[in-house]
């Protein structure tokens, strides 16, 4: 059964950046893109496990900052010709507050 | 919005290569329809030479499968030849009554072999050497017949003989100029590839007009020449120039003049046609090579895509053998004339041969024969029009680009076996590079990066990968122009996008990538920072420095680790600490179970493993300044023991280093910058290998510039000698502020130097007294108010949530 959780308020992530979350699933990075929207991505990158939370977001990727692959906020897919995926949550945001479901 | 129709008539690498940019940059714009002539997809045509020799298949050579046409709607028509364009009801039709309507046009028809119109031309067994069906008729023939000939000594007709001769077949080769190439080398090198074609067995007959082919029942038998003499040949080759493909332009009434004429858009006389590719004739040129063909392409995409940007202006190419074995590049004008200079290297029984033509002090043209090596680098330096005088004395013993560590010492890719590691970082061998240029269609450095990851690390093997590539490609491979843009988010390069942050005073990056019509909404990993580095050193203390637009390490002031933990290392001015200092650090160490401590190459302490979370509160225990060993930007000043203690010091290199460092403190740069300062010529602080190099001697003190000792050890160059200590600060200093103002962003020294040339470093710091210290003082203006960002973070943590793990 899974469970709506507020994590935190929306302004307390930076624009084009991220924070991360403990969770009893892992870390999970939470990524709030230019036009507000909010994506959440298991923090390991699909190809040496390095944290995407703290890598440069732009558009709707995140660049790990440990080998500069590039990974979709959305599917968490890895961009070509690497290959690779991290497990996505889904994340929403009201009244300013941003809930993930865990 | 219904799309507009785009028609390609012709199914090769010029017409689809163009197609493929417009899907880049303008996917939805078009619904596009392709017609070829040939019953293949488009494949990769300059390795028909690779298919011929045995060293390919087709299957290897298609660049595009029906796959790829059908994931991108592209219809296309195989085996359809277009014969008509009605361009008044803007339809085309195909020879078997197919047509498609059209909004744009382009042709892509290309060209043909031009055939000797001598009597016996029509006979079987006589065919020019252009696409998949030729070679196969080639293949075919020498399971059955013995005796080749190929009219035609040029780049295809010997690669024609190489492969026949491989086949199985007797060739000989029939020119009719002195010597062989002639219009890609001078008569030296070309005797030099003779003898070694003839080694491998090919049979040359030189100064010789061929008058007739005799046959028996309509198959070809003996070629004969206007002297008399008659070889037998159960097969001939014609390779004697080839002839664009405008025919159907023509009858269209669009105007052609040995080609098909367009402007710097690629555009015909009719607006709604475009043509790229062998078929046209761009200011009276028409090109034979696949690099100009891609340039035509991209320009022509960004046309169709109603951007309204880029212009042809005509290629300089250069050309290489595809034979295996064979190392041979020339480009541009390698005769020279009464005004010109020539360098020439001949070693005959080494088999090296290399000629460099100069004029007016750039490089025009070059001939290599045996080892070439280095024929990208004088191409990019002829294609830049770069001055030489500086590097002239060693220009001929090659450019020496790449690192010395991290492929085994090797520097030709050639001498290299298949299972040779090429990138060391990335472990990649040269078999799997030069299988993913053949089978993915590879061109450029870039798309060899991205599919194999040779040289997208340190970058030191990108020389070693330029050589496969180039010798994989033959003319395919054009070198990158250093002059290229930031990224894929813009056609800026840097620059120009620096020009623009100054002219436009650009303060903070949505409005520069506003104004700078970026493709992208908030850019890329690439070029914020750059974009962000350019803001700050153009604009101090006004523009708006983003954290987010920060690699991560100069984020949050420490460097990321490979497990995701940080290492602090904090600043000992000088190299030089105190018990105190050394009793905190310990402390510190022990409180948070710091699993490393480490002394570094800069003479300070690293302590590694540190949580994110933790570093904000060890900060503050510490109570250090941060030593920016993760900036783009200042790191250390090393020093030796100087006149203080050492018993052969001249000046007191320690205190030297320590204002420095305390003087430059909180700079950042366009990559990292160290120095070093010696108390005498013994240089035990290695102020031969840093960005600035400072050795004390007797009477004052030396300056050297541009040392690295990374990935290829650069030795610093002289700059010059000063007197006093502050002028040590203001050479220094000067140097350095603008390399600040003028460098491209991850330009280490050595980089920018060698871009600009030290002569212009000499006149801007040495010559002109005014402007050194003025840039001095813009350096030190820079700096102003600057402060310990540790010290910042420590006091300022409620502004910085980004470093409180949230725990649920």
């Amino acid at each position: 059964m899974s469970d709506w959780t507020k994590v935190v308020a929306l302004h307390d992530i930076p624009k084009l950046g991220s924070r991360l979350v403990r969770s009893a699933k892992g870390e999970i990075a939470i990524f709030r893109t230019e036009d507000d929207r909010v994506f959440a991505l298991h923090n390991n990158c699909p190809h040496k496990g390095g944290p995407l939370s703290q890598g440069i977001v732009y558009g709707d990727k995140v660049a790990c900052p440990l080998h500069n692959w590039r990974i979709s906020l959305v599917d968490g897919q890895a961009e070509e010709p690497d290959e690779g995926h991290t497990a996505c949550f889904a994340v929403k945001v009201e009244d300013g507050a941003v809930y993930l479901e865990i | 919005m219904k799309k507009m129709k785009l028609v390609v008539v012709g199914n090769g690498m010029a017409g689809m290569r163009t197609v493929e940019e417009l899907l880049k940059i303008a996917p939805d714009l078009y619904d596009i329809t392709v017609f070829g002539d040939e019953p293949y997809p488009n494949y990769n045509r300059i390795m028909l030479s690779p298919v011929l020799a045995n060293e390919q298949t087709i299957d290897d050579i298609i660049l595009n499968s029906r796959e790829w046409y059908a994931e991108n709607n592209i219809r296309l028509y195989t085996n359809a030849r277009i014969n008509k364009i009605d361009r008044k009801n803007r339809l085309v039709y195909a020879e078997d009554g197919t047509s498609a309507e059209y909004d744009r046009l382009l042709l892509a028809t290309g060209s043909r072999p031009f055939m000797l119109p001598i009597p016996g031309a029509d006979l079987e067994g006589v065919i020019g050497y252009r696409d998949i069906q030729d070679t196969n008729a080639m293949i075919d023939a020498a399971k059955v017949y013995k005796h080749a000939v190929v009219i035609g000594g040029g780049l295809l007709g010997l690669e024609a003989a190489n492969g026949l001769k491989i086949q199985g077949m007797d060739v000989t080769v029939v020119h009719r100029s002195e010597w062989l190439l002639e219009r890609q080398l001078d008569k030296t090198a070309a005797r030099m590839l003779q003898q070694s074609l003839e080694a491998k067995g090919l049979n040359f007959l030189l100064e010789k007009d061929t008058e007739q082919l005799t046959g028996k029942d309509g198959r070809v038998t003996a070629v004969r020449f206007k002297d008399g003499q008659e070889i037998p040949a159960d097969l001939v080759v014609m390779a004697v120039g080839i002839r664009p493909n405008f025919a159907l332009a023509e009858s269209a009434g669009i105007h052609c003049d040995r080609g098909i004429v367009v402007n710097d858009t690629m555009q015909t006389y009719d607006p709604r046609i475009y043509a790229v590719g062998e078929c046209v004739a761009h200011r009276g040129i028409s090109y034979g090579l696949v690099a100009p063909l891609f340039e035509m392409a991209k320009v022509c995409a960004t046309h169709l895509a109603n951007f309204g940007i880029g212009r042809y202006v005509g290629s300089v190419t250069s050309t290489k053998l595809k034979v295996t074995g064979i190392d041979l590049f020339s480009a541009g004008d390698f005769t020279g004339g009464e005004d010109t200079e020539e360098i020439v290297l001949h070693d005959a029984v080494g088999g090296v041969y290399k000629k460099l033509i100069i004029k007016d002090d750039k490089i025009i043209g070059s001939v290599l024969y045996g080892d070439t090596t280095d024929g990208s680098w004088y191409f990019q330096l002829l294609r830049d029009k770069k001055p030489i005088h500086e590097i002239r004395d060693h220009l001929m013993f090659g450019q020496d680009s790449l690192g010395n560590t991290g492929h085994q010492g090797q520097d030709k890719a050639s001498a290299m076996t298949d299972e040779m590691e090429v990138c060391g970082c990335n472990g990649v061998c040269k078999g799997t590079i030069v299988k993913a240029i053949k089978e993915k269609g590879l061109f450029t450095i870039d798309d060899v990066k991205k599919q194999t990851k040779a040289g997208s690390s340190c970058g030191s093997c990108v020389g070693l990968v330029e050589q496969i590539l180039a010798s994989a490609l033959g003319g395919g491979y054009a070198p990158p122009s250093t002059n290229k843009a930031v990224c894929g988010c813009t056609d800026l390069n840097h620059e120009e996008v620096r020009e623009q942050v100054r002219q436009h005073k650009y303060l903070n990056i949505p409005d520069a990538m506003t104004g700078m019509q970026w493709r992208t909404p908030n850019g890329c990993a690439t070029c914020r920072p750059a974009l962000n580095y350019y803001l700050i050193s153009t604009w101090p203390h006004e523009a708006v420095d983003d954290p987010q637009s920060r690699f991560i390490n100069e984020r949050v002031h420490a460097n990321i680790q490979k497990d995701g933990t940080y290492s602090v290392v904090p600043r000992m001015y000088g190299g030089v600490t105190t018990p105190n200092q050394l009793r905190k650090i310990a402390d510190v160490a022990d409180k948070y179970a710091v699993p490393m401590v480490k002394v570094t190459g800069g003479q300070r302490i690293d302590l590694l493993g540190v949580k994110k979370e933790d570093l904000v509160n060890m900060w503050a225990d510490l109570d250090m300044p941060s030593g920016y060993a993760y900036a783009k930007g200042i790191r250390t000043v090393k020093t030796c023991v100087g006149s203080e203690f050492c018993r052969f010091g001249t000046q007191d290199s320690t205190q030297m280093g320590i204002d420095i460092e305390k003087a430059f403190d909180h700079m950042w740069a366009p990559h990292k910058v160290k120095f070093a300062v010696s108390g005498c010529p013994r240089n035990c602080a290695e102020s031969g290998i840093k960005d600035v190099g400072i050795i004390g001697v007797d009477s004052g003190w030396e300056i050297y510039v541009g040392g690295n000792g990374g990935i290829k050890t650069e030795v610093a160059q002289f700059l010059c000698k000063v007197k006093s200590h502050d002028e040590v600060l203001e050479y220094s200093g000067a140097f350095i502020q603008i390399y600040r103002e003028e460098a491209r962003y991850l330009d280490r020294t050595v980089h920018w130097i060698n871009r600009v040339g030290l002569d212009y470093v000499k006149k801007r710091v040495i010559e002109d007294a005014e402007g050194r210290k003025a840039a001095y003082e813009r350096l030190l203006f820079a700096l102003q108010g600057a402060v310990n960002p540790w010290a910042e973070r420590v006091q300022k943590r409620d502004e910085h949530k980004e470093f409180e793990t949230i725990t649920l």
